[in-house]
């Protein structure tokens, strides 16, 4: 599954332009899906029938990373930018990012060495190694992504774009390991999460399942003086009860956690602070959705560098196999 | 001029009614259909007048009728007038403006202390409005109430002003945003094209694009463009340094906004028809505001959706400035764009 990760990790995909990810995603699942189809909004939807006697269960997974985008290319050839989705400030300056054409550029902060305060992003610049605006290989509008390759540490996984390629990696790997099943699986694999769970929101109204499970990445309490949370690298898939755009719905939940013991499978229960998943969009879908969220642990999320243990990726896969084999009561 | 009555009409979201019956008489010859939603959305339908194999595409025009402005939110006992802003508006540009309130059009000015009392320090912050009220000369609540009800519309009070025949042609006014892009909208539906065209003149966007997302739902376009007027911060700068979008220059294509991701599909076609047409055109250069095209997009299973705008100095302000040459080439841009179009994307 390593080969997998490090494929999706690396892969080029900021918010709005999903689509090698997808490209990937299709290719690697040919012949484990029945259906596959791409909506409007470049969501990859899929669809694995069940026998008949199960629910409509929609799994998502987004594709898309955090992003730059050019908005001015000023004449001595330094590219001025702006975020796409939660860029931190900090974790810009001296790094490189990469854009689809393959060209690199690195962060600059015009007050580098001068001043001792955080860095603002309206005062950094991209050099793309140009020495004028004419011989620029990118164009206002540009979107960049961290240029960073996969490390395997063993236990811990280290990548950009971990949020959300690990969920992408699991629920692929799901996909690729699912027997039967009584449920029709729509694995729906989502863009522009990072801008407001944008994707979610049509493929749900599509599909119009009768449950979800949105998969993402969510941050841990266990590194020096973190802010509280209870959820620990290693301890386990992470079961949902609130995040700031949702309150799971208890049905949900207790499916997750109820098959987890079942099973004996490792969980934690997550309540997070800041942020927000697909399934905060897809449970106002329509008439509402009973949905929920399955996340593996992270550390240092948004940054160039998210880190994930192996072990919590290996039993999301487990828990998510064992949600979609049996009949699903709410 | 259109631009001209659509500027000095009054219409802050939610109160789009006058603008509205302006729009609806206009295209009283131009539209197969036209209808009024629950929200205000004025919506009008020109089926396809050229041929067409099959079932001709269903594209979206949008344009937002309302503005920015304030609702009366209480009158005080010496009968000044309490508001509150619609839309987003800059405190700083507020004191001392001339501002009209209600259907009666009651001429007010929000007060301001004078500079002789205030100290060299406090003239460095922002002022604080939060207590700022609307003098309508009035000497007693009485008086006031006889004239100003609770949730009236107020809007600056400003006249549509030519200011350069020639070079540019600007002009000045209020509300060019959005009544640029109706003004276009308008002129767009005089053409035959082989397309179903459902031109919507879309109410309360300035409060989060409410208007488009129930008409985009009832509508159910194939695609949709939005015609805005946008963030222009053009006047000279000292550092180099993005002007979003400048005047003169052509109408802005948005390929990402605070809203939206354009889809890519129709940034190329729009870039392609104005480059085969000689039309001139620009990008919106940076990741400034949103527009209806957000709201469009995410309706139902989605809706590729871009926005197309005129550049506006002093957007959100009393008085604005846009070229008609920028104004005349959107309406080109859009036109020749849909002209364009005949099966799919």
């Amino acid at each position: 599954m390593k080969t997998l990760i490090k494929q999706l990790v690396e892969t080029f995909g900021p918010s709005g332009q999903e689509g090698a990810v997808s490209l990937l995603l299709a290719n690697t699942l040919q012949g484990h899906v029945d259906e596959v189809r791409t909506d409007v909004m470049g969501n990859l939807i899929m669809l694995k029938k069940g026998s008949g006697h199960g629910r409509r269960v929609m799994l998502a997974a987004h594709m898309d990373e955090i992003g730059l985008v050019v908005s001015h290319i000023d004449q001595q050839g330094f590219a001025r930018f702006q975020a796409i989705g939660g860029v931190m400030s900090t974790s810009l300056v001296g790094g490189r990012v990469r854009f689809a054409n393959g060209a690199v550029g690195v962060i600059g902060w015009q007050y580098w060495l001068q001043r001792r305060e955080l860095p603002k992003i309206e005062e950094m610049y991209m050099d793309l190694g140009a020495t004028s605006a004419a011989d620029v290989p990118v164009q206002v509008g540009d979107v960049a992504c961290f240029d960073r390759p996969f490390e395997d540490l063993g236990k811990r996984l280290v990548a950009k774009a971990m949020d959300d390629r690990i969920a992408c990696a699991v629920l692929a790997e799901t996909l690729i390991e699912l027997g039967d099943t009584p449920n029709d699986v729509y694995a729906v694999f989502t863009t522009q999460e990072e801008l407001g769970t944008r994707g979610a929101m049509t493929a749900a109204f599509g599909i119009e399942p009768d449950v979800a499970v949105a998969l993402d990445i969510t941050g841990t309490g266990d590194t020096p003086k973190a802010s509280p949370m209870a959820v620990v690298l290693g301890g386990g898939p992470a079961i949902k009860i609130k995040d700031l755009g949702m309150l799971a719905h208890p049905g949900v939940k207790d499916w997750m956690i109820r098959t987890a013991e079942q099973h004996g499978i490792p969980y934690q229960r997550e309540v997070l602070d800041i942020g927000s998943t697909d399934a905060r969009a897809i449970q106002t879908t329509r008439a509402g959705i009973p949905a929920g969220c399955l996340s593996v642990p992270g550390r240092y999320i948004h940054s160039p560098s998210e880190v994930v243990d192996y072990d919590d990726v290996l039993n999301s896969v487990r828990l998510l196999k064992a949600m979609l084999s049996a009949p699903i009561a709410l | 001029m259109i631009l001209q009555e659509l500027s000095d009409l009054r219409g802050v979201s939610g109160c789009e009614r006058d603008v509205r019956a302006y729009i609806s008489d206009q295209v009283r010859e131009l539209a197969d259909e036209r209808r009024t939603d629950a929200l205000g959305n004025l919506i009008c339908l020109r089926r396809a007048r050229r041929p067409v194999d099959g079932t001709p595409l269903k594209v979206m025009v949008a344009a937002h009728m309302d503005e920015i402005g304030f609702l009366v939110t209480g009158i005080n006992r010496d009968g000044t007038v309490r508001f509150g802003k619609v839309g987003g508006i800059d405190d700083r540009i507020l004191l001392s403006k001339q501002v009209l309130i209600g259907d009666q059009k009651i001429p007010g000015v929000i007060g301001y202390r004078p500079i002789h009392l205030i100290s060299a320090k406090d003239r460095q912050a922002a002022p604080d409005v939060s207590r700022a009220a609307i003098d309508i000369g009035s000497s007693s609540k009485t008086s006031t109430e006889a004239r100003v009800s609770l949730g009236d519309q107020i809007t600056f009070r400003t006249s549509f002003q030519t200011m350069e025949p020639g070079g540019l042609r600007c002009v000045s006014g209020k509300a060019l945003d959005d009544r640029a892009g109706c003004a276009v909208l308008i002129d767009v539906l005089r053409e035959d094209y082989a397309v179903d065209l459902y031109a919507v003149f879309t109410a309360q966007e300035e409060v989060g694009m409410r208007g488009a997302r129930v008409a985009a739902d009832a509508i159910r376009p194939d695609l949709a463009f939005v015609l805005e007027g946008t963030v222009c911060d053009d006047l000279p700068k000292e550092e180099d340094l993005s002007h979003v979008t400048e005047v003169g220059k052509g109408p802005a294509i948005t390929f990402m906004d605070r809203s939206v991701v354009a889809d890519r599909r129709l940034v190329d076609l729009l870039v392609r028809t104005a480059q085969a047409n000689g039309i001139p055109y620009q990008f919106k250069k940076g990741v400034f505001g949103g527009t209806d095209a957000g709201a469009i997009q995410l309706s139902r299973e989605g809706v590729p959706a871009v926005a197309l705008a005129v550049p506006c100095r002093n957007i959100h302000a009393p008085v604005s400035i846009l070229s008609l040459n920028d104004l005349d080439n959107a309406t080109r841009l859009m036109v020749a764009t849909l002209h364009g179009l005949k099966g799919s994307l």
